[in-house]
């Protein structure tokens, strides 16, 4: 992995100069970065062909791969630019000049041991520095390219010591194509591998975590074995945590999970893990689960609860509205849909009446999807919505056990242990405030 | 030098850490909105807006202070606009020599540091014809203090001699570099040399036999001595150092005039705005943190205002002697609105601003700190009630008797019964630590348990909503109902179908 990550790397840059000198307009500019892009190919094809040679492959595309860089590497064309490359380069850094500027004048000759000027200059000037003073030095733009005037330095440079540009013409025109078609096809399809599996690699490993190939159906039936989110995964790994694995099935007449129980269960990251296995699914890549059968869709809608947006110049409550009726004309019996806490921010009795109003119309347009909600009455609305708690540590109800199960709502928040936790509660705030 | 017209005694310091509720506020009270009507489009106005606004003084004198020099910018902002056209001049054309064609080149530093010597100079002299002529007409203590500084100190000699200083310093020989070839065949690691013949000239050198190729620019080929100049550059950088350094003194006070005159100007940017929408203003009536006073007439939401550019809501109230404002009522009513049109009010009064309402008196407050609701936590670690209970406890953290505390819809993230506890719990313990609160909810709960209780400190107030459904978005003296009104709403959106 960290092989052809270096190789992609190289490669990029190779390409980067070799598309520069397209666009440069002097000759020597461009032959010399001709010149540093055949260098770093070099780089690039030797440090895989290396590298590979000392890795057990099992995959047969790269066992493949190997051989022919192997071949490609000892060839005598390759051998030929390798060598050339790397002494052209010697004799062009071997060249010293100097260079005299005057107002609207210059001329350059061959360097003669002249003396570093700026010690001087700053020891004549150093006197007028004060303590803290800003620091006006310029970091002077050290960047590429070159304007007419470089140009005629080097135009110059290249009459005072001819024999290294001579032997950097011969390079260019006897290596005018030096880029191999084949590696530079696998450098680019190699990208979307690479991408993926660096990304799930150290869950995999650091993490044990399970992926598997989902199996996709047309069908309303879904399951999914020990499961997880990835991004929360993923975050959890940087603290050296475990995610909590989940399971889900929906299995007959069921299309809906309603999700209830105590705030910061892992109900939300439910939802979120719902919605990202069929997108990977979808996508065609392995799914963070030991084992899943998913279903194909049209749609993944989905209402996570939004900040009020001063611009829209509407209440909340209508946004949330707004935005589920939108939804509800996108939707097709092929879709997915994902809630989470819609209606909060209304009084009880019109978020139960809104709730079930907007259940009805899903369960009429016979959708999957999940929904999480502190309102227990959604749990058992009817044979197609199955009720799922997000559940606490027994002994302990501040403790989340992150495992959401089937099993009705039991109406239990636990939100004052969680104020609790806070130090909330009025003694404590009494406490911690001083008169 | 110091400018002073910000802090009787002190200069507004820019690096003050802002107080930890900041950003909550930002958000809460959509203050952007307020900075970009002071800004009119200009980053320092509004980068300036938002340090002096965030950081509100809690002491009267201080505000006092200020409101006096507003009250003299309200009355002379031709004056006031001239003075920052000083520093702004100052800023513009250091600009044209630091940043523009030859910033990144020490010696278009070198040589723009004595011009930018000669023309801090002219502002200068402006400054102080400014203060001649138009100091009678201020009477603010602090502009008063300010003229009579420019007056008496300003003196130009100082800059005479760093000029002489700079002439010395410009180095008028031609310079020799060495340099290599990196790649590409660039030109790389150029150092400058000095001519190794006995007397160290250029010309000596150059008449030496050694074979040199020369070039002469066309006399009009800007794009070649520019370049030229990148590589001279090389060599000129510690020089251009020294001579930048120089002028740095005058600059730095000019930046100071600069950043506590931007507030003012802000605040005039403002006052003509809402003056063009018909909006009133007033200076606020300030009253001890110790004391319970907020007494409003034609307040409104200058946030909307800005937001709608017509004219808005306004309300009247008395909450003398109360220590909770509870709002309950219709959803879309203008409770929100109403809440952050009293935090802004807070805001702008304490950091010297006028206030948007026709009167206004209320008491300072140690600290203004706001819970609202927040969107899902993007850590992803926590759940919604537990995020809003740890913002709480950040809150608590900070909080000091005499603060005023705001919240919308806070604590409703679980079910009505169990938020309404938690806030209730809150609540009482903040009103017990002597800490104002205005609580914004829907949630009947907790609105009823206050009710209940018929507390003389308390003040009930309602959006109201006309008995057809339709809202008037004022926000008055009523006491809670148990709906919101949700199913109005759902009509709209879904239609008679639903």
């Amino acid at each position: 992995m960290a092989h052809i990550c270096a190789f992609a790397e190289k490669m990029a840059a190779a390409r980067r100069y070799r598309t520069m000198t397209e666009k440069l307009d002097f000759e020597y500019h461009k032959k010399g970065w001709f010149l540093e892009s055949a260098l770093t190919y070099c780089e690039a094809v030797e440090g895989l062909a290396e590298a590979l040679q000392t890795t057990p492959l099992a995959s047969r595309g790269l066992q493949g791969l190997r051989e022919y860089l192997l071949a490609y590497v000892q060839s005598p064309a390759f051998r030929l630019l390798a060598d050339e490359a790397r002494r052209v380069k010697v004799g062009l850094a071997a060249v010293k000049y100097s260079l005299i500027i005057q107002t609207g004048r210059f001329s350059v000759r061959r360097y003669e041991q002249e003396t570093d000027y700026s010690l001087e200059v700053e020891k004549t000037f150093a006197r007028f520095k004060q303590g803290a003073a800003k620091d006006y030095r310029v970091n002077l733009y050290t960047g590429t390219g070159m304007n007419h005037i470089e140009a005629k330095i080097l135009e110059f440079v290249v009459r005072l010591y001819p024999e290294p540009f001579a032997a950097l013409d011969r390079f260019c025109e006897r290596h005018a194509d030096f880029m191999d078609a084949t590696l530079l096809t696998f450098d680019r399809e190699v990208q979307f591998y690479v991408a993926y599996l660096d990304y799930i690699a150290p869950l995999q490993e650091e993490s044990g975590l399970p992926f598997c190939f989902p199996e996709m159906g047309e069908g309303r039936q879904v399951e999914a074995r020990d499961a997880f989110d990835l991004a929360l995964a993923e975050n959890l790994r940087y603290e050296g945590a475990a995610v909590v694995l989940n399971d889900f099935e929906l299995r007959g007449a069921e299309r809906i999970l309603v999700i209830t129980g105590p705030n910061q269960g892992g109900k939300t990251t439910f939802a979120r893990m719902f919605g990202q296995l069929h997108y990977l699914a979808a996508l065609g890549l392995p799914v963070p689960a030991r084992q899943a059968r998913l279903a194909l869709f049209d749609h993944l809608l989905t209402h996570f609860e939004r900040q009020e947006d001063i611009r829209t110049l509407r209440g909340k409550l209508q946004d949330d509205v707004t935005r589920l009726y939108d939804l509800l004309q996108q939707a097709s019996p092929r879709s997915i849909f994902l809630f989470n806490e819609i209606f909060s921010s209304t009084t009880l009795k019109d978020a139960l009446f809104l709730s079930r109003k907007i259940m009805t119309r899903l369960l009429e347009l016979d959708v999957l999807g999940v929904w999480v909600t502190f309102l227990d009455e959604l749990a058992a609305f009817n044979e197609k919505t199955v009720s799922m708690v997000s559940t606490v540590v027994p002994e302990n109800p501040a403790e989340r056990t992150f495992k959401i199960v089937r099993r009705p709502a039991d109406g239990l928040a636990y939100a004052l242990s969680l104020a609790e936790k806070h130090r909330l509660t009025r003694t404590h705030i009494l406490e911690r405030i001083r008169p | 030098m110091n400018v002073f017209l910000l802090y009787p005694d002190r200069n507004f310091d820019p690096q003050t850490p802002l107080p930890p509720n900041a950003e909550d506020l930002t958000q809460d009270l959509a203050l952007e909105t307020l900075w970009q009507a002071m800004a009119q489009g200009d980053k320092f106005l509004f980068e300036t807006a938002r340090l002096v606004t965030l950081s509100g003084s809690q002491e009267m004198e201080v505000i006092r202070y200020r409101q006096e020099i507003l009250q003299d910018c309200l009355k002379n902002p031709a004056t006031v606009r001239a003075l920052y056209q000083i520093p702004i001049e100052a800023i513009e054309n250091k600009q044209r020599c630091w940043l523009g064609i030859f910033s990144h080149y020490p010696a278009g530093i070198l040589s723009s540091a004595v011009e930018m010597l000669e023309m801090l100079v002219g502002l200068l002299h402006r400054l102080r014809q400014i203060a001649d002529e138009h100091a009678a007409e201020f009477e603010s203590p602090g502009f008063r203090r300010f003229f009579a500084m420019i007056q008496q100190e300003l003196d130009d000699t100082c800059f005479a001699e760093m000029e002489a200083h700079l002439r010395q310093l410009r180095f008028r020989e031609g310079v020799l570099l060495s340099a290599e070839l990196g790649p590409g065949n660039e030109g790389t690691n150029y150092v400058l040399r000095k001519p190794n013949t006995p007397d160290g000239l250029m010309k000596h050198l150059l008449s030496r036999k050694s074979p040199t190729y020369s070039f002469t620019l066309h006399p009009r080929d800007d794009h070649g001595a520019r370049a030229l100049g990148e590589l001279r550059d090389r060599g000129v950088n510690l020089v251009a150092n020294a001579a930048a350094q120089s002028a740095d003194h005058i600059d730095g006070f000019l930046t100071l005039l600069r950043r506590e005159l931007a507030f003012y100007i802000g605040a005039l940017n403002l006052h003509e705005q809402l003056a063009a929408l018909g909006h009133p203003i007033a200076i606020p009536q300030l009253h001890p943190v110790e004391e319970r006073r907020h007494t409003y007439r034609g307040l409104y939401d200058v946030c909307l205002a800005l937001t709608m550019r017509k004219r808005v809501v306004a309300n009247d109230g008395d909450a003398d002697g109360k220590d909770l404002m509870l709002i309950t009522g219709a959803n879309q009513g203008g409770k929100s609105t109403f809440l952050r049109s009293i935090g802004l009010a807070q805001v702008m009064m304490q950091a010297g601003l006028f206030v948007p309402a026709e009167e206004f008196a209320a008491n300072l407050c140690r600290g203004l700190f706001t819970h609202y609701r927040r969107e899902e936590d993007a850590s992803m670690k926590s759940g919604k009630l537990d995020e809003e209970l740890k913002r709480m406890s950040d809150i608590v953290n900070h909080l000091r008797p005499n603060a005023l505390v705001l919240f919308n819809e806070s604590f409703a993230a679980t079910n009505e019964r169990e938020g309404a506890e938690i806030a209730r719990q809150v609540v009482d313990a903040l009103l017990e630590r002597h800490i104002k609160v205005v609580f914004v909810t829907h949630q009947y709960e907790l609105a009823r348990g206050y009710h209940e209780r018929r507390a003389p400190n308390v003040l009930f107030l309602r959006a109201e909503r006309q008995p057809d459904g339709s809202r008037t978005y004022r926000v008055r003296p009523g006491d809670p109902l148990p709906t919101s009104h949700g199913e109005d709403v759902y009509r709209k959106v879904f239609g008679k179908e639903g």
